[in-house]
């Protein structure tokens, strides 16, 4: 395959990735609720849900090209960085609060998870799993994984607190959080059998308990 | 010259208004004269026009230049014209002289009316909510019934989101600049020493020191090289002079550093061409505002009538009007879950950085006005 190719299916999966990522965060969104994007990027995921289910979203971010693509995308957007914590905003103010695949390159994990709960009636978090097969082969290969959705060399990498499925229902059993629902998917299918070896994308929709 | 993009050459106007301000402290004016000028058209529908609103030291004359071989164009050029980020292809744009300044609108320089001699000390005190009740009535005079943004930094940025306050349904976008919900202890007592500057000079005369043929140079001058300190980062102090000298150490209190003759010439040039009882009034309008106020202090509270959206924009080394007070504000929108973007512009000038040409400032500011619906 030439490398063109080799880009072009990686463009359409990534798509197709985002989209399955989009589509369930959507079903656990309500129609007009309140949202905080947190770490949202351009905005595209706001936008998605703004278009689909006409919430009322902001989104919190850091960088500035970002800032303005997200504002170019017809978002509301706030400029912070997270690892300073969320206190502009109010206890359980927002319905949702979502961090999709923000959560491994946080430096203050644990204060972050802590501080949406706070925010949110409901919480999002997305990440990248650790413990996906393809992953464990790099390093059963002696190489720290580079792919995908972890698309860093280990020197290079802003993904400092990576962690699999099995590590993070520990984090919520230990920190008494809720998990309402966990989704897994690998190259936009759902994960049933094995997530934790199986899965490339962990999803969870989580409450205080 | 005039450069690509610019208003051109522009001309202010005087609008009069016969019937009486009543003010916020009780007193009120007979009548008065704001001072204007506009760039860009009005559309049919009064739907494109946007609000300058200045702080302490600025005026009406807000882009363009009064004839071709003017030195400087109009302070906030560098945003306003055909192209710029508050195009005036697309927005009609209106800057104001407010009421108690020294550029043409009724001011404590003016005649009273009621002798036939200068205000003076007997021109009342004003507020911002005050600024605020004159700018609406000069968008009556000019016949638009809503604003699509009001549009200011520091002191201007008070009276953009007084707008949203006084008139919910007037204004549809506040870009609130550089500014804060009130000034802090440390902020106001700046204000005081300036004051004290200009009091204490002994051509003051008690405010009336028109009469006396002379003005409180030494005062203003004072007040207007402490204010320069605070408008810049100690960074943007240290990179412009540094420790520079101009012909080395001489022993002396002459100006041997180059900090000090910037201080001292911006401090002459406004002592020459700014009413010293004005920049009281300016500066006592950013003491008194405070919307919370009325709410004990809960700023959310305050802000609960506000319907428009808002642009709120902090620079990172601003101490004067830091980034946390643009923070505040934030917080207080959010709160009423009113629609609001937040920038923090990383930037090194400090308070003076919003009237830069910031790439990234302007980006944001274009960005977002691209998106307001006339």
């Amino acid at each position: 395959m030439s490398q063109t190719a080799q880009n072009n299916v990686n463009i359409t999966n990534s798509v197709l990735q985002f989209r399955q990522d989009f589509a369930i965060i959507s079903n656990w969104v309500s129609f007009g609720s309140k949202v905080l994007d947190l770490g949202c990027g351009d905005g595209e995921l706001l936008q998605f849900l703004r278009l689909s289910l006409e919430v009322k979203g902001y989104g919190v971010e850091k960088d500035d090209a970002n800032w303005l693509a997200c504002m170019e995308n017809g978002s509301n957007v706030i400029q912070m960085d997270l690892e300073d914590g969320l206190s502009g905003f109010e206890d359980q103010s927002f319905d949702t609060v979502i961090l999709s695949q923000t959560l491994q390159a946080m430096h203050n994990t644990e204060e972050i998870v802590q501080e949406m709960l706070r925010v949110g009636r409901e919480v999002i978090v997305t990440f990248p799993n650790f413990g996906y097969w393809r992953n464990r082969l790099q390093i059963t290969n002696g190489h720290m994984p580079v792919s995908k959705t972890l698309p860093y060399q280990w020197y290079d990498t802003p993904n400092v607190h990576l962690c699999t499925i099995n590590d993070f229902d520990k984090f919520c059993k230990n920190h008494k959080i809720s998990i309402l629902e966990r989704c897994v998917i690998t190259n936009s299918q759902t994960v049933h059998f094995m997530p934790n070896l199986l899965g490339n994308l962990a999803m969870y929709r989580l409450k205080a308990a | 010259m005039l450069e690509k993009n610019s208003v051109g050459i522009v001309a202010p106007q005087t609008a009069h208004f016969e019937q009486a301000l009543t003010l916020k402290s009780g007193a009120f004016l007979p009548q008065f004269d704001l001072v204007y000028e506009t760039y860009g058209k009005l559309n049919a529908d009064q739907s494109n026009a946007v609000l300058i609103c200045h702080a302490l030291s600025g005026t009406h004359h807000v882009a363009g230049k009064y004839s071709a071989d003017d030195k400087y164009p109009g302070w906030w050029d560098n945003l306003i014209g055909p192209g710029k980020p508050l195009d005036t292809n697309k927005f009609f744009v209106i800057g104001v002289n407010n009421l108690g300044g020294c550029h043409g609108s009724t001011g404590p320089s003016s005649i009273n009316p009621a002798n036939g001699q200068p205000w003076g000390a007997q021109f009342p005190v004003l507020t911002v909510e005050d600024w605020v009740a004159s700018q609406a009535m000069l968008a009556d005079y000019l016949g638009i019934k809503q604003l699509a943004a009001v549009v200011g930094g520091s002191l201007g940025g008070m009276q953009a989101l007084q707008w949203t306050l006084a008139y919910p349904e007037r204004v549809r976008h506040a870009l609130v600049i550089a500014s804060a919900p009130n000034l802090t202890a440390q902020n106001m007592a700046f204000n005081e020493v300036a004051r004290q500057a200009i009091i204490t000079d002994p051509e003051f005369h008690g405010g009336d020191y028109y009469a006396h043929g002379v003005v409180p140079r030494r005062g203003l001058r004072i007040a207007r090289m402490l204010g320069h300190i605070t408008y810049l980062s100690d960074d943007a102090m240290g990179a412009k002079f540094g420790r520079k000298l101009k012909d080395g150490i001489r022993y002396s209190f002459d100006a041997e550093f180059e900090m000090e003759s910037y201080l001292r010439y911006q401090g002459d040039k406004f002592a020459g061409e700014f009413d010293a009882n004005t920049y009281l009034r300016m500066t006592r309008a950013l003491d008194y505002y405070d919307p919370a106020l009325a709410f004990d202090s809960d700023l959310s509270a305050a802000l609960k009538s506000v319907q428009a959206s808002f642009l709120v924009v902090s620079f990172t080394s601003d101490w004067r009007f830091s980034p946390a007070r643009s923070r505040e504000i934030v917080k207080a929108l959010l709160d009423n879950e009113r629609t609001v973007s937040y920038a923090e512009v990383t930037a090194a000038h400090g308070h003076d950085a919003f009237l830069m040409p910031d790439a990234h400032y302007h980006a944001i500011l274009r960005t977002y006005l691209n998106k307001v619906q006339v």
